[in-house]
């Protein structure tokens, strides 16, 4: 590009004057502007098809309406996207759609979120002057482990096609016969089975690839949706997380340009929720009486904590933080720590699985919060043991207490060391043999149940929101997305009595230890602890939860990874 | 409304009643008279409970699902439950191998307590899986009893004639 001129162009869309750059195509132009064109095949990510031809427009000067989606600006061009003649073109496009759809939205998982739904309220007549049979395509199709195909609903965009080619980096779907009888296929004996596949479901613009594990749990306007971050790995996908009932039945990706697009992973997508809905989630504090772990209060098993704490030497207490935990958390875990049982063995676990990575999204590292747990500290080179030492201190009886953030230490820490210790405090969210081998067990309001932040690998400080409500939690008054369900919904309504378990975040519990210990911390809220937080950690200078908003921030001098820059 | 904008108060007229008038004694013969030309005529007081009374098919009982072949019609859209006003109804759709339509109710609920008979379940329904029943008698003597399940709700097509046909006539 030398000059200016030659790069921009002037174009006139709906009588507005646009001035955009020359490489654009009309739906580009129009969309950068707020003008939206309606579109099935044509995806910002993907490459252009051009094949469902709705995004038709007028262009003075051209015999015929032009598709808008491949058609590049040019100088001085005149768009029309609201003439009659482009309505006219729309409404037969979407006549043509629609004479093989089945028209089965009421048993469509689609229903409610569809394009072609939409558009045939929106641009279509609704009537059809089509009496002949509809073709007969299978139905209930699976094309691998998460996705359903169901292919009389297809429209034959090939987005799906594209997405695997082209995202996914592996082309494993492709259209086969000619005409009425086309069918969308994979190889025989082949799955679509990459790990981004049910990005396809989220990209269809109908029902035609629909989730196995979500399939007819629940119509989409039953549900609330919550912007939050996926938990899965340090990638920190941005995701709507859906509930109803106070249950997680589904995750979506939410576009973020700058962390993953509009993708996330069939492992965060499917594998994140299943910890929150547990049968095994701990439900009430739990205290060490002999030999069984018997349910108490809150102030009992706070009490039992503070004064068990205080009854040992600093030099005796080792504390672990968690990659899992929030900034917020893990700041006030290590403050608590040093402050007020000034123990200086402190560290982490991590979760890396080494291999179990790629270039698209997923990182080997499995936790969403490493990097936070690092710029806090956690794992600081002055901390007189870290993990290894630590071990090593409870082997040789010279360290007598762990306190520890991470509810399952079970990968690093074998039962007969954890046995050693006379003194075992745990926040965690399920029973498994960490907790069972534990004095004192706080319930841990996990990812989907409280507010906070996670720094991703590349330090993007992201916020967590609440999707599903613990015991204390109102989803009204705390500023939880509401489906109707949950506005409507009385104390004698089966479908508003979902679960709610007494589980706490660890900022809360561990400010009740500070000052039952004789330190004053007052935090009446997790933004409270954010903004001490940013006050005295450098690299998050400036951060407001209201600047973080539902995109995030950087720290700062973290340098963006060329991964990113390269989409 | 007079020009000045002030209302009138209303003027409580007066009649000039006779004395014969006066005494009551016309208007005692009048009711005298009708009650007894009403002892002559047949009795058409109905003995309810003992005496049942069916209503005609256009009347808005409380909602029930279709039962036709065996199977409810219904396929859990939840469309019936989204419409209605009153949220009465719960609907858990789950697949089924067996049957042709691909999914059905697991659960099929309406609260008895919320429903306000308004018809807009039945007129929802893509699959007309649930219609206004002529049964008007509901009792129950805890909140929980109000919540008809499947059990509760299911009428075969046949016992529902009457309305389907009526459906049908005013569509
Ligand atoms: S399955 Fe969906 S995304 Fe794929 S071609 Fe058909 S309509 Fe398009
Ligand atoms: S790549 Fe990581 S953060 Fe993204 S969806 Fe997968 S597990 Fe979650
Ligand atoms: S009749 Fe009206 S209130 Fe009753 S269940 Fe149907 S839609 Fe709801
Ligand atoms: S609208 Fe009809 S088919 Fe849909 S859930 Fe209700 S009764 Fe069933």
């Amino acid at each position: 590009m030398n000059s200016k001129t030659e790069s921009k162009v002037n174009i006139t869309i709906d009588s507005m004057q646009l001035n955009v750059d020359s490489k654009m195509t009309i739906i580009q132009a129009a969309r950068a502007n707020g003008i939206s064109v309606p579109h099935f095949c044509w995806h910002p990510e993907l490459s252009v098809a051009g094949n469902c031809r709705i995004c038709l427009v007028e262009v003075e000067k051209l015999p015929k309406l032009v598709i808008a989606c491949a058609t590049q600006v040019s100088e001085g061009m005149v768009v029309h996207t609201r003439s009659p003649k482009v309505i006219n073109g729309r409404e037969a496009v979407m006549e043509f759609l629609l004479i093989n759809h089945p028209l089965d939205c009421p048993i469509c998982d689609e229903a409610g979120e569809c394009k072609l739904q939409d558009y045939a309220y929106k641009h279509s007549v609704g009537f059809s002057r089509f009496d002949e049979d509809k073709v007969h395509k299978p139905k209930r199709h699976a094309l691998g482990p998460n996705v359903m195909l169901d292919m009389e609903r297809c429209i034959m965009c090939s987005r799906c096609v594209r997405f695997c080619e082209e995202i996914a980096g592996e082309p494993q779907l492709t259209f086969a016969n000619r005409g009425d009888h086309v069918i969308l296929t994979t190889a025989p004996g082949e799955e679509l089975d990459n790990p981004y596949a049910m990005n396809t479901i989220d990209i269809c613009p109908v029902g035609a690839l629909t989730s196995r594990d979500f399939r007819f749990k629940a119509r989409v306007w039953e549900m609330s949706a919550t912007e939050t971050i996926c938990p899965g790995c340090s990638r920190g996908c941005n995701m709507h997380s859906w509930a109803r009932n106070n249950e997680i039945l589904r995750n979506t990706p939410r576009q973020n340009p700058e962390v993953n697009s509009y993708w996330m992973c069939d492992h965060g997508r499917l594998s994140t929720f299943g910890e929150v809905n547990s049968p095994e989630r701990i439900v009430t504090p739990l205290i060490r009486k002999g030999e069984d772990l018997v349910e108490v209060g809150w102030d009992e098993a706070i009490a039992a904590a503070a004064s068990g704490l205080k009854s040992f030497r600093r030099s005796e207490i080792a504390a672990l933080g968690s990659p899992f935990a929030t900034n917020e958390e893990n700041y006030l875990f290590r403050k608590f720590v040093q402050e007020v049982l000034g123990a200086k063995s402190m560290d982490y676990i991590s979760r890396v699985r080494e291999g179990d990575e790629d270039d698209i999204l997923v990182r080997a590292d499995k936790t969403p919060n490493s990097r936070g747990a690092d710029e806090l500290g956690i794992r600081a080179e002055e901390n007189e043991r870290r993990l290894q030492g630590i071990m090593e201190g409870i082997r040789q009886g010279t360290i007598k207490v762990l306190y520890s953030l991470d509810g399952d230490l079970g990968s690093v820490f074998e039962t007969e060391l954890l046995d050693k210790l006379e003194l075992l405090v745990i926040h965690s969210p399920v029973r498994n043999g960490t907790t069972a081998a534990a004095d004192i067990v706080f319930p841990l309001a996990t990812y989907a149940e409280k507010n906070g932040t996670f720094t991703t690998f590349d330090g993007r400080v992201q916020r967590i929101r609440p999707s599903v409500a613990v015991l204390e939690a109102d989803r009204a008054l705390d500023g939880f997305s509401m489906s109707r369900l949950d506005k409507f919904g009385t104390q004698f309504d089966r479908w508003a009595k979902g679960q709610r378990r007494d589980a706490r975040p660890a900022w809360k519990v561990i400010t009740a230890l500070a000052n039952l210990m004789g330190k004053k911390y007052r935090y009446p809220t997790v933004e409270d602890v954010f903004n001490q937080m940013v006050q005295s950690t450098p690299s998050f200078k400036g951060m407001t939860y209201a600047k973080i908003g539902s995109k995030g921030l950087r720290l700062e001098g973290s340098v963006v990874p060329a991964t990113v820059e390269a989409r | 409304m007079t020009t000045n904008g002030q209302q009138k108060r209303p003027q409580i007229r007066k009649k000039d009643l006779s004395l014969w008038q006066l005494s009551y004694i016309p208007e005692i013969i009048k009711g005298m008279f009708l009650t007894f030309k009403q002892i002559l005529r047949p009795k058409f007081t109905r003995q309810y409970p003992e005496e049942h009374w069916t209503p005609p098919s256009s009347y808005r009982g409380r909602p029930v699902l279709v039962e036709e072949d065996g199977v409810e019609r219904c396929v859990a859209c939840g469309l019936c439950a989204r419409v209605c006003p009153a949220l009465a109804i719960e609907v858990q759709a789950s697949e089924t191998e067996e049957l042709a339509k691909e999914r059905y109710p697991e659960r099929f609920e309406i609260n008895m307590l919320r429903c306000i008979f308004c018809g807009f379940c039945e007129e929802a329904c893509p699959e007309e899986a649930i219609v206004m029943s002529n049964e008007y008698e509901l009792v129950f003597s805890n909140q929980e009893d109000a919540i008809f399940g499947k059990e509760k709700l299911l009428m075969t097509t046949e016992q529902l004639k009457e309305r389907l046909e009526f459906l049908k006539e005013s569509r």
